[in-house]
Formats: C-alpha cells, structure tokens, sequence
C-alpha cells in the first residue's frame, strides 16, 4: 500500500465515522447533546493540528543548532590545508576569489 | 575384560559431542571469516564536482589526513563534470601528489545528473562500501570514521548524516532558510515517514551492491535524488543508521535555495507520497 492508500484509507474510515454521527446513523446522548462540536470536530481538528504543526516547527527552528565553532575549525583546516598543500608542491590557482 | 556397557556408554557420549564440535568449529570460522572481512572492508568515496577548483585540494586534503589517521582503507574518487574552471587540472596535480591508488579520476564530458555519476564513480570503485558527499567542505571528512563505526555496530546497509538531531547542525543559514528546511522536513516526516530524519542530505555511507540497487530504482534528478534514495532503502527494507553532522554551508561559492527548488521538492515529495 503506498503513503497515498494509507492516508485515503484512513480519512475515509475518520469520515464515515463521522458521517454517521451526524447523521444520527448512530444513536447516541453524547452525539445529542454536543451536536456543534461533533459537527465541526473535523475543522476544530485541523486547526488544532495546524497549531501543533506551528509549534513543532518553530520550535525546531529556534532549537537548530548554529555550529559555530564547526565554522571556525573548518577554518583553521582550510589553512593548514593550503599550507600543508603548498608544501608538497600544489601550485593553486593566482586568482583567489 | 571390557564391559561392554561401558563401550556403549563411550560411544553415546562420543556420538553426542559431534554436533556440539561441529557447531563450535563453525562458530570459530564464522568468527574468523568476519574478521578477515573487517579488516578488507575498504571505502570508496565518491565526489561528484563542477567549479570546484578551490574546494577540492582542500577536501581533499582534509580527507586523506583524517582517513589515514582512522586506519581504515579508502580511495577517493573524482568525477568532475567538465567544469570549466580547471577542476580537473588542480585533481590531476592532487594524484600526481597522493598518488593513483588514493585519487581515481574519473572525468565527464559535461553535467550529467548525481545518479549517473556515482554509477559512473562506483564503476571502477574497488571498495566494498561507498561514502557520498559534498565536494564544497560543507561535510567535514571527520565524519566518515562516525559513519563506519556505525555502520559496522549493526551492520547497517545505509548510514546517513543528519542535520537535525543530536549535536548535528548548520552554520550559515538564517532564519528563513531554517524555517524553509524545518517546514519541509516536518512535511516529509508527516507524509512519508521514512525512518531517517536528514532526507535531503547527501552525506552518507552504503553497501556498494545496495548503493547500485538504488540507484537503478530512483527517477529523480537534482537535489530531490537523495530524499528519493533513502524512501526506496526504506521500501526495499534496508537498514538505516543515523549520525548526527554539522553542516557549514559553503564557504567559497554560491548556495542556492529559491523558488524552483522548492517546487521542484513539492513535486518530487507527493510523486514518492503516491507511489512508495
């Protein structure tokens, strides 16, 4: 089953849940007496997983790591290299950027 | 006078060791075979390279210091795409150095696409396991003996690199082009769930028969070709170890990162979502 299948599969079995709810299909008090909320749960969930999706995001984002000091080592090897280079006899390039 | 029960008894006994013998002289060639194959593992890595005349004797450098500090037994494998600026020449004068054992050159024509070129490379690789990477110093070679520890704790098929968790990381990107990646990733990881969590990443270490497998099963071009290879290890059921990597986002050189690729990366991302 691809990632399609999978996903299809599970939103129709979610909405058909849901369809017969409020269609009343399926008797129930709770169905009853929250009938709005039951009505609009689909929107209030993608909107709920909307703000989760935001957060994690964000929150990655703050939390990416800055490597500076990777930066700064890469740096210093890419001096050593072009000294160490130089001394086995790599002739660079005249132009360097 | 010899009791015969006894004889019986003898040879019961006898009789059940056999298998156990068998069993351990078994293990003790398994254990043999394994250690001859460990220490005739050898790494091919690969760099794929157009305009990269001031990066490649760097990496280069940089590669063959930390590789031979490791112990380990590699070769590296060039394969410049006609570019224009001399790359080629400054690799020519880096096997002159190293020597043609160390440095493979393996030159194109003209650009060809990432797929076509680590064929093209591995072709006449005489390693058992390929390392892929940048050739513009924004994976650093150190990484790679991480990535052989790793692969040889649990026998891995693939090991990748990853940005995003642990102690890996970027430097150079500003917000924008963390939120961009962070947005994509979070998308990626929702629909595909592919059990790796640096999909676009191109640092990483294969087996040289599955690298080969999975190349010849991938249709993407571009960038995308690395998310693609890692969702096709994870539908063909290969292992895959993570190892935490910086990052440095080129130093000499442009990056790129505009509005094509992202849709480029939209489209390739819902071709894999309905089809793997």
């Amino acid at each position: 089953m691809t990632k399609l299948q999978e996903w299809l599969t599970a939103a129709g079995v979610l909405f058909a849940i849901w369809f017969c709810l409020v269609t009343n299909k399926v008797e129930s008090n709770f169905v009853r007496e929250n009938y709005n909320l039951v009505l609009y749960s689909p929107i209030i969930f993608v909107i709920l997983f909307g703000l989760y999706a935001l957060t994690v995001v964000l929150y990655r984002v703050y939390n990416f790591n800055d490597c500076e000091e990777a930066a700064v080592e890469l740096q210093k090897e890419i001096q050593e290299a072009r000294e160490g280079l130089t001394r086995l006899g790599f002739k660079f390039r005249e132009n360097t950027n | 006078m010899q009791d015969p029960n006894r004889c019986l008894w003898i040879e019961t006994t006898f009789l059940t060791y056999i298998p156990l013998v068998l069993v351990i002289c078994n293990c003790i060639s398994d254990m043999t075979g394994e250690n001859i194959s460990n220490s005739s593992n050898k790494y091919s890595i690969l760099l794929p390279t157009y305009n990269e005349v001031e990066n490649l004797p760097i990496i280069i450098y940089l590669l063959i210091k930390h590789m031979n500090e490791s112990g380990f037994d590699y070769e590296i494998i060039v394969i410049d795409d006609g570019s224009p600026d001399g790359t080629n020449e400054a690799a020519i004068q880096l096997q002159k150095i190293y020597g043609k054992d160390k440095i493979i050159l393996r030159p194109r024509e003209k650009k060809l696409g990432l797929g076509t070129a680590y064929i093209h490379g591995i072709k006449h690789a005489t390693g058992n396991f390929v390392v892929i990477m940048d050739a513009d110093l924004s994976h650093h070679p150190k990484f790679i003996t991480e990535f052989i520890k790793k692969q040889q704790s649990a026998n891995f098929d693939v090991v990748s690199g990853t940005r995003y968790i642990g102690s890996g990381g970027v430097y150079g990107w500003d917000f924008k082009r963390k939120l961009v990646s962070r947005t994509a990733n979070f998308i990626t990881q929702l629909l595909l769930r592919p059990g790796a969590t640096d999909l676009t990443g191109s640092f990483r270490l294969y087996k040289k028969d599955i690298l080969e497998k999975l190349i010849k099963s991938c249709v993407s071009k571009g960038y995308v070709f690395q998310m693609e290879m890692i969702i096709r290890a994870r539908q063909l059921n290969y292992s895959i170890g993570e190892v935490p990597i910086t990052f440095v986002d080129r130093v000499y050189g442009e990056s790129k990162l505009g509005g094509s690729e992202i849709i480029q990366f939209a489209k390739s991302l819902l071709y894999l979502f309905a089809t793997t």
